[in-house]
């Protein structure tokens, strides 16, 4: 069946649009990989697991329930590992459909199809490369949220908790509830960050009344925050033992970290979407006007991972691209009175997730400091001083850094190392425009072969006819 | 004002630089982009003589001992060349007939290509499909790490004074050579093609109609796995690559055909390519189904109406040359450039060129 609009991600942006969508008439189908809509910060508990209510599952029980009553048709647990269609056609041919391949929850491919797509793939964390960050016990924040969101899962007993941005109080009055000793909260960003961004978090006084509620929490209990600090090393024999902070080592066996977040752009750029670089908003960016319209037509990128701005601003912007594509359908006569509201609403809450966004864009003294040995890419095993030497012999951008390195073409495919990656590069080239970012490839996630190939007969395979002698 | 002004630092334009500046010539060498990012720097870097058109079997197996032998002639740089056997397998009757017939041809080329029970196959590949009903084994065969080579040729160039101008595309070349480059002119007695799918635009620049076709080739390669399999294995139609490097990754390739053009480059692969060709590679070594699909990506290769290569003097226009569209064109690329560099240097080059009058001939009657 040919759906109108197809969702790709079910965070609060993928809930929002789709919601949006179905409920002014159009067959919408959302695809997410998760085992239930919810996205990163409203991620729902596994079923029989019971996770005490909060502010942010309540916010996200009542997206879903928004989600559920608008007929769209949901695909919880389905990993999108491949785009197509839309501009991606021979030469000449008219725009096609988009398609998205997925693998269901049972393991069988399935695609969709689409006549226009809205992306809402949110982000990836960065975590810059530090000596012994590779270490057991050295997880993301991100990684440390799912653990304790979804699982109740304490990632250690005794956790020291680094990086930048409101994920890293979060983190910690977590693992506090939770049981945990929290050796210490190390901020990169120095008090007066903080001061700086008040005025704009005071457009949310919800999220403000959060932070500070946490940080009087960590204070409280005797937590040791440590401002304008980083965690310059980790250490241990075969796990983490501690963490190095200053001249001071602290004891620990778990190190939760993370230096920001990415948006997630492996779609758009599969699609060769313009692109620009911003970094306040954690990096590559599609290029989007005030409707979230991409270069592209009939694609659409809300949520963060058209640019990071926080989960209220996140289905403003869903329903924001919702609209859009209805209206460029032909199913929406009142474009404009229908897009007032979440223009309204995106406005008041980008104002806020930008501030927060603006203290967790990358910081280039933290890729700087990283010494030569440090490995950069840990699935391939690339150290700094690698990637170096390869900028030394004239790799003047990232594909050409990757093809003479290996960085980044492991199975996160850079994921995890693009950051760090990019910042050398940059450092050498003259700047992230210039170092570019790979080029967008399928499949967007390591899809199993088996479950791929299906069953099938040798002469069913559509062998096309031999080359010449 | 250079010697000579080659146009494409891919494998043909960068082995043509280095030789020619080894017999003493000044050389400047431009590419729009950075050196060996197309087809020369994504491609799969088989070293086969199984896939090799019959006619180029001899500039193939030079080529193929050169590749190996990379770090005496390059400077040190090299590709990660391995050498290990090559199968050529058919699991149908048609198949086997066309093997057969193939094997033929390129023994008599000079390939050491003998037919094999199905067997002896396994024995050469242990986990080969058992539905394998005969096979070609060549003993001379082997792969590379494509992505190394504009690393590997490109201290050498230097070293040996190449000027190498990157991202420095080229826009149109004026009578006496005077190239129009995005970085002004730059002025050479003799001038190289060697731009690959672009060569027939480039032609034009000289007044040339030289058409070019483009095969959009796909690849796709799996995360590490343990090993499964230790020769370049093919199927006897040609549409199968494949080979583990050293690192555990599986290359799948052959040529199956993706979305693309010499506008926008290899831009997505067709979902119904994708899935034969992945599907075909698990036919072939049935253990893939264990691996994960990391990454499939698209290339351009060029090829001309007979599908034999472009090599030699432009017809026409005193010391102008061209080189390209060589049919499994990486594995034959250094010997070429080595070929053409002696022909522009005015010596009987070793083996003869593909001079295209046959091809300009041709289009003149159509
Ligand atoms: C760990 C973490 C904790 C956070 N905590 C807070 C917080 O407490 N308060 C706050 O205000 N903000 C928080 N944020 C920020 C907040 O999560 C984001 O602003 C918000 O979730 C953005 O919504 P989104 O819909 O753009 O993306 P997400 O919520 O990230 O949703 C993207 C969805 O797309 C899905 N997806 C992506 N690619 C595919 C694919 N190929 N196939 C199938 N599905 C796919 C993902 O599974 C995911 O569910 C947190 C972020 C992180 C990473
Ligand atoms: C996916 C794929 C897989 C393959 N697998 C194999 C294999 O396994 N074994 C094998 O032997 N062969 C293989 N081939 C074929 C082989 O890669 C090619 O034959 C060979 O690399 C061609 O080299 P080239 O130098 O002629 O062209 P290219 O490497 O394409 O170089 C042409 C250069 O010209 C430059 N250029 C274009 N326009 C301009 C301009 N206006 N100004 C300046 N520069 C310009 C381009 O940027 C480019 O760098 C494969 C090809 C592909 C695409």
């Amino acid at each position: 069946m040919m759906h109108d609009i197809a969702v790709l991600g079910g965070g609060p942006a993928g809930m929002a649009a789709a919601t949006e969508a179905a409920r002014r008439g159009a067959r919408v189908v959302l695809l997410e990989e998760s085992a239930a809509p919810g996205g990163q910060v409203y991620r729902a508990p596994p079923t029989g697991f019971v996770v005490p209510a909060d502010a942010d599952s309540r916010v996200g029980d009542a997206l879903r329930a928004a989600l559920r009553q608008s007929g769209a048709e949901i695909r919880p647990g389905c990993r999108v590992w491949g785009v197509g269609g839309g501009p991606l056609v021979p030469q000449g041919m008219a725009a096609a459909p988009f398609r998205l391949d997925a693998l269901a929850p049972d393991g069988q491919s399935f695609a969709v199809e689409a006549r226009a797509l809205v992306l809402c793939t949110g982000t990836h964390e960065r975590i810059i490369a530090f000596p012994g960050w590779t270490l057991p016990g050295v997880l993301g924040l991100a990684a440390a949220t799912i653990l304790l969101k979804a699982h109740g899962v304490l990632p250690g007993r005794r956790v020291v908790v680094a990086g930048a941005g409101p994920l890293l109080y979060a983190v910690a009055a977590k693992l506090l509830k939770a049981g945990a000793e929290v050796a210490a909260v190390v901020d990169l960003a120095h008090s007066r960050e903080w001061v700086r961004a008040l005025p704009a978090l005071a457009a949310r006084p919800d999220l403000l009344a959060r932070g500070v509620a946490w940080r009087a929490k960590l204070l409280a209990r005797g937590i040791r925050v440590m401002a304008g600090a980083q965690v310059s090393a980790a250490a241990g024999g075969e796990v983490l033992e501690r963490a190095r902070v200053g001249d001071t080592w602290i004891d620990c066996d778990a190190l939760c970290v993370g230096h920001g977040l990415v948006p997630a752009t492996e779609a758009t750029r599969a699609f060769r979407a313009a692109h620009r670089y911003a970094a306040a908003e954690g990096g590559w960016v599609p290029v989007l006007d005030a409707d979230q319209r991409c270069s592209v037509p009939f694609l659409y990128a809300a949520g963060d991972g058209a640019g990071v701005r926080g989960a209220a601003a996140a289905p403003a912007s869903g329903r924001l691209a919702a609209l859009a594509a209805l209206h460029d359908l032909g199913m929406l006569p009142d474009h404009a009175a229908a897009r007032a509201a979440p223009a309204r609403d995106l406005a008041r809450a980008a104002r806020a997730g930008g501030a927060m966004a603006r203290m967790m864009a990358l910081r280039p003294e933290l890729v700087q400091a990283i010494p030569p040995e440090t490995v950069v890419c840990r699935c391939e095993g690339v150290t700094r001083a690698e990637i170096d030497a390869a900028c030394a012999d004239g790799a003047g951008d990232m594909n050409q850094m990757k093809q003479f390195t290996r960085c980044g073409m492991g199975p996160c495919q850079g994921r995890l190392c693009g950051e760090t990656a990019a910042e050398l590069v940059a450092m050498h080239c003259g700047g992230r425009e210039r170092a570019g970012f790979a080029t967008g490839r399928l499949p967007l996630r390591p899809v199993a072969m088996d479950a791929l190939l299906g069953d099938f007969d040798y002469a069913d395979i559509p062998v096309p006819n031999a080359a010449p002698i | 004002m250079f010697d000579v002004a080659i146009i494409g630092a891919g494998v043909m334009g960068c082995s043509t630089a280095l030789f020619l500046a080894r017999a003493g010539m000044k050389v400047v060498l431009l590419d729009r982009g950075a050196i060996c990012r197309e087809a020369s720097g994504v491609n799969a870097g088989t070293l086969t003589m199984q896939m090799t058109r019959a006619a180029l079997i001899p500039y193939a197996l030079r080529a193929h001992e050169m590749w190996l032998r990379m770090p005496e002639w390059c400077n040190g740089g090299h590709v990660l060349a391995t050498a290990c056997p090559g199968l050529s397998v058919a699991f149908t009757e048609h198949e086997a007939a066309m093997l057969e017939e193939r094997a033929h041809f390129r023994r008599q080329a000079g390939a050491p290509i003998e037919l094999v029970t199905p067997a002896r196959a396994q024995e050469i590949e242990p986990r080969l499909s058992g539905g394998v009903i005969a096979a070609g084994h060549c003993p001379i065969d082997g792969f590379t790490s494509a992505y190394l080579t504009g690393r590997a040729f490109r201290p050498a160039l230097l070293n040996a004074g190449v000027e190498l101008r990157e991202n420095c595309a080229v826009r149109g070349i004026a009578a006496g050579f005077v190239l129009d480059t995005l970085a002004g002119e730059v002025q050479a007695k003799r001038i190289v093609l060697a731009g690959g799918v672009w060569l027939q635009d480039m032609a034009a620049w000289l007044g040339v109609t030289l058409p070019i076709k483009v095969l959009v080739n796909q690849l796709v390669v799996t995360e590490r796995m343990a090993p499964v399999m230790r020769t370049v294995l093919g199927v006897a139609s040609g549409l199968l690559s494949l080979k583990q490097y050293a690192n555990g990754s599986v290359l799948i390739g052959g040529g199956w055909q993706g979305i693309g053009d010499r506008v926008r480059g290899g831009l997505a692969v067709k979902p119904e390519s994708f899935l034969g060709n992945v599907r075909l590679a698990a036919h072939a070594v049935p253990a893939l189904r264990e691996a994960r699909v990391l990454r499939a990506w698209l290339g351009l290769e060029a090829e001309t109406a007979d599908a034999l290569p472009a090599i030699g003097p432009i017809p026409g226009i005193e010391d102008a040359w061209i080189i390209g569209s060589v049919h499994s064109g990486y594995t034959s690329g250094p010997y070429l450039g080595k070929l053409l560099a002696q022909a522009i240097c005015g010596r009987a080059p070793e083996l003869p060129l593909f001079p295209i009058d046959r091809l300009l001939a041709q289009e003149k009657a159509a």
